[in-house]
């Protein structure tokens, strides 16, 4: 056994890059593709700013997330806390001293980049938990005391995201967080109380809103409401997914993006631009590729020997399921609108960034999936 | 290390389950979006199509081409002209106010024109366009061009205007266009159907009646446009169809030379066909330029047409009510013969008066005709000799007649609004509308064409056409239409009618026969002999040519030209004992109180053709105002006449 273990410890480079998931991969290539031309559509079929830096962010994080897939398991175990703790640091220097763009203070000036910390605390969450969870006896997790520091770890970001205001973040954040505190093991009725003091405290919270924002929830109820207005985008939406039938306008040839029907159609929308102009046929396969990325992830997971590894890997797989159905639901019109990119295929390199640092650790998982951590 | 004891067990399988739980909940929830994809894309697919579709496309309809109306010769009487137009759409501009006044200054507007743009901006929805100028001249449509750059959704556009080239001569025959009103759309279909804003419609004449078959149809541009309303590109351009072009049978120059020949009067000139129906003139004076209407008039020139005493606005050859005086008599003489009243060698003494029941009747001349017969009655015009004979003949017979040659009705059959059917009274009329009995001397003043009897300018002329073509009755039309018979036809089947008519009386059994034949007589004679007519004829041709004749001044000896007419003076008020005994000359009465003077006429004798009716409403007798009218315009006609023939023989080809 030690020896095997020393054994896997010190794989060859030629090892390492065979053991890669290949399938997950070519997963997340097909889809970079896949978004490089919906982006060059958004532009009018022209390599325009958006197409450009997409497609220059694109290759650079691909190949830093090749790169940091060499970095051991035991790595990330490592840095789960610092990496949190400096995100979350991250997240009360954009609160201070934030950039504002469109009435919401969410981005931080890095000489290079434009960070939305908001984006990597979805990352950092997940590794945070992972790592606190690796070594805590099944007894142990639901011992009250156990559970303060994780929902102080949840709840703090949660809130600073909110007040940026970015709520559609602060959602996914909550969600990819209980998804992860549940796979943890945490009991089920933990889960029911603090959904039922939440049910209790909504109108408080509702009442905390932005008028924008409740407009928004109403509006999801009822987009007829107010077509030109905050129902407007649903509407559109509707309509350019609709029209696109079995299989599309063709590309290049969505009307409804084309001639600016379609909102935010770089970022939040980029699905409905696809859906448009490749139709059923086109929306069904990316969401086939993208339910494939999720399940390989799993599998990853439960090939990794080590806890931290395995609950990284499910617990992320849920993360991008979710980022995935939300925004597709809500282009769909099945969810209100929230700010919420679909990973890799969105504008915006936070999000991109936090997607593929989520990939090159599950990559990493598999590299050394007979890691054992101590 | 490998501490694989209970609790760390324990662990992976709760993971591993949860695991499993997560993932089920993942693929359920893939599966949904599926199914929402699929109701959106395949389900749903059409509603949203169309729902893209008219997202993108705007149609923008352009205004119809309207037809031209022609004349006998296929002059434009009625026609479009090119005009340069402004149109602004205010949604489209980035700063109205900046816009208009850059307009304002470049094309020199004075603060009551710009008001009216503003105030016309305001009424209409920021999309529509709104017509900043309707008509620019090439110098401000130039200066436009230049400035375009400057001047981002204004447009300079290329348009057609309806132009009146003869102006006055026609507008009571033509009408006028002008903007469509709410009353339009909501009456006329073919409008609403084809409304764009400025759409010009006819609103009164011949351009009101034919408006479906003018109008035309929209022009199609459709575009793809933006979210922001802003066009991308022009995918289909459909071409309206121009509106019919309507051939009228008038000959603008005789219109033209109509409309002077009664410049500064009022009054009304008829000219007619007498076989073909085809009406060669008709205008009614003062006339006014409808040209004036298609912009708007301005106040002013409204106010100067309305409150005109002429009366411009009225087209009195079919609205315009005149007692026929001296002009029926021929009608009269012809109803007496026909129902063997009086013979042609009736005599009456005329004294200049007669009295019956106490009441005193004259003679308009003063010292009496003396001893006249029927001829030198008509000839003369002596008013005794047709008081006895109306006496003789009575009310109903003479109405009968009076109906048969087309007075009581209208002539155009409703091809122009507004035309009058005039009045022929009888007794029965008299009892039902009046409600009290007819009086021997109504029958009297009726024998002269005073009294209750009213007729219009053009009855009066389709009278005398159909006395003058030998007693057949004419179809009067202003419209050149398919299937129009030639004259050979016309008069072919005129020599038919006497025959059906012979064959009737003389083969009884037959009868049954002719009643499936009777829309075969399309023109039956009127007369029971025709003699009777000939007769008429020959004492009209005395008046005119013969010395003592009433229009002997005006007559033209060059056999030609050479026409026989009656003249007629038409009184509009009772002459007082005192006002006969002044006997003032005319230019010491009052206008209002002045005759009318009238001239009915048909030449060129040897071989008639034309009809017409002059009337100079206050003018004075007929044979010094009205009778040296027809002498003038007579020339005219005949001399258009071998042109006419020829372009009738193209005509019935072509049409």
């Amino acid at each position: 056994m030690f020896q095997q273990t020393s054994y896997t410890d010190q794989q060859t480079f030629f090892q390492k890059v065979r053991s890669f998931d290949y399938i997950l991969l070519l997963c997340i290539i097909i889809i970079g593709i896949i978004s490089a031309f919906s982006m060059y559509s958004t532009d009018g079929g022209e390599l325009l700013y958006h197409s450009k830096s997409h497609i220059v962010r694109l290759l650079v994080f691909f190949t830093m997330m090749i790169l940091l897939s060499f970095l051991s398991i035991k790595f990330w175990h490592s840095v789960g806390y610092l990496f949190y703790v400096i995100v979350l640091g991250l997240l009360i220097w954009a609160s201070l001293y934030g950039i504002t763009a469109s009435g919401s203070q969410r981005w931080v000036s890095l000489y290079f980049i434009n960070l939305q910390p908001s984006e990597l605390m979805k990352i950092a969450i997940i590794i945070f938990y992972a790592k606190f969870y690796h070594r805590m006896q099944i007894s142990n997790v639901n011992n009250f005391t156990n559970l303060i520091i994780p929902t102080a770890t949840l709840i703090l970001p949660i809130l600073l995201v909110a007040s940026q205001p970015d709520l559609g973040t602060a959602v996914l954040i909550a969600l990819s967080g209980i998804v992860a505190l549940w796979l943890a093991g945490l009991h089920i009725r933990y889960f029911v109380y603090s959904g039922l003091v939440f049910l209790v405290s909504l109108p408080f919270i509702i009442s905390f809103l932005e008028p924008y924002q409740k407009l928004r929830i109403l509006t999801f109820f009822n987009p007829e409401r107010d077509p030109l207005g905050a129902g407007y985008q649903i509407i559109q939406s509707k309509i350019a997914v609709g029209s696109g039938g079995l299989t599309g306008k063709g590309f290049l040839k969505g009307t409804q993006s084309y001639l600016e029907f379609l909102p935010e159609k770089h970022t939040d929308f980029i699905f409905t631009l696809f859906s448009e102009e490749h139709g059923f046929t086109g929306a069904v396969l990316i969401l086939l590729i993208y339910a494939i990325m999720v399940f390989r992830i799993v599998k990853i997971g439960s090939g990794a020997r080590s806890f931290f590894a395995k609950l990284f890997c499910y617990s992320f797989a849920a993360a991008i399921f979710i980022y995935i159905t939300v925004n597709m639901s809500m282009v769909l019109g099945l969810l209100p609108i929230v700010g919420s990119p679909l990973p890799i295929m969105s504008y915006g390199g936070s999000s991109m960034l936090a997607t593929m640092i989520g990939f090159s650790v599950v990559m990493s998982a598999k590299i050394y999936h007979r890691q054992l951590i101590s | 290390m490998f501490d694989s004891g209970d609790t760390a067990f324990k662990k992976l399988n709760t993971i591993n389950r949860r695991m499993f739980i997560t993932s089920a909940a993942k693929a359920i929830v893939f599966t949904g979006i599926v199914a929402r994809l699929f109701s959106l894309q395949i389900s749903e697919n059409k509603k949203y199509l169309t729902l893209s579709d008219k997202n993108r496309l705007r149609e923008w309809r352009l205004p119809p081409v309207r037809g031209k109306f022609l004349d006998y010769f296929g002059n434009v009487i009625a026609g479009n002209l090119k005009v340069y137009q402004l149109h602004v759409v205010p949604e489209q501009v980035e700063n109205f106010n900046y816009l208009m006044i850059r307009i304002k200054d470049i094309l020199q507007l004075d603060d009551d024109q710009f008001s009216k743009i503003i105030k016309k901006k305001k009424s209409q929805k920021p999309w529509e366009t709104l017509i900043i100028s309707e008509n620019l001249n090439w110098n401000q449509f130039s200066k436009i061009n230049f400035y375009l750059h400057e001047l981002v959704g204004a447009k300079p556009v290329l348009s057609v205007a309806r132009s009146y080239p003869f102006d006055k001569a026609y507008t009571h025959v033509l009408g006028y266009v002008a903007q469509a009103s709410e009353d339009d759309l909501i009456n006329n279909e073919t409008i609403k159907k084809n409304h764009v804003p400025g759409l010009r419609v006819g609103k009164i004449g011949l351009e009101k009646t034919f408006e479906n078959e003018l109008l035309g149809t929209n022009g199609v541009r459709r575009y793809e446009v933006n979210a922001y309303g802003k066009r991308i590109n022009q995918l289909d351009y459909q071409e309206g169809k121009q509106g019919k072009n309507i051939r009228l049978t008038l000959d603008t120059e005789v219109q033209k030379f109509s409309n002077e020949l009664l410049a500064e009067k009022s009054g009304s000139i008829s000219v007619m066909d007498i076989y073909t129906g085809e009406v060669i003139a008709m205008h009614s004076s003062p006339s006014f330029d409808p040209n004036l209407f298609l912009y708007g008039i301005s106040v002013k020139d409204w106010k100067e047409i309305r409150q005109n005493p002429l009366k411009p606005l009225i087209n009195k050859t079919i609205s315009g009510l005149y007692s026929p005086g001296s002009t029926i008599k021929p009608l009269v003489a012809l109803s007496a013969l026909e129902n063997d009243v009086i013979s042609p060698n009736q005599k009456v003494r005329c004294t200049g008066k007669m009295e019956m029941y106490g009441h005193k009747y004259h003679c308009w001349k003063e010292k009496g005709h003396g001893l006249m017969d029927l001829r030198n009655g008509i000839k003369q015009s002596c008013d005794i000799y047709f008081y006895e004979t109306a006496r003789k003949l009575g009310v109903d017979r003479l109405s009968e007649t009076a109906l048969r040659f087309g007075l009581g009705e209208t002539v155009l059959k409703g091809k122009l609004e507004n035309e009058k059917k005039g009045l022929v009274p009888n007794t029965k009329w008299k009892k039902e509308n009046l409600g009290s009995g007819w009086v021997l001397g109504e029958t009297l003043i009726t024998g002269i064409g005073q009294g209750y009897i009213q007729t219009t300018p053009l009855q009066l002329c389709l009278m005398t056409a159909q006395l003058a073509n030998g007693g057949f009755k004419i179809h009067p039309r202003i419209i050149v239409e398919e299937g129009q018979e030639s004259l050979e036809i016309i008069k072919q089947k005129m020599a038919k009618s006497i025959l059906a008519e012979k064959e009737k009386t003389y083969a009884p059994i037959r009868k049954v026969e002719e009643l499936f034949k009777i829309e075969d007589i399309k023109y039956p004679h009127l007369f029971r002999n025709p003699e009777n007519v000939k007769f008429v004829l020959d004492a009209m041709f005395a008046s005119t040519n013969e010395v003592m004749g009433t229009s002997y001044s005006s007559r033209i000896e060059d056999q030609k030209y050479q026409f026989a007419g009656k003249t007629g003076t038409a009184q509009v008020k009772r002459i007082t004992e005192k006002a006969r005994e002044l006997d003032l000359p005319i230019s010491q009465i009052p206008y209002e109180e002045r005759d009318h003077a009238l001239y009915i006429a048909f030449g060129p004798y040897k071989n008639p053709r034309y009809a017409i009716s002059i009337i100079v409403e206050h003018g004075g007798t007929g044979s010094s105002a009205a009778a040296p009218i027809a002498k003038k315009l007579f020339k005219l006609i005949i001399d258009r006449h071998e042109l006419r023939e020829k372009i009738k023989k193209q005509n019935l080809i072509s049409t």
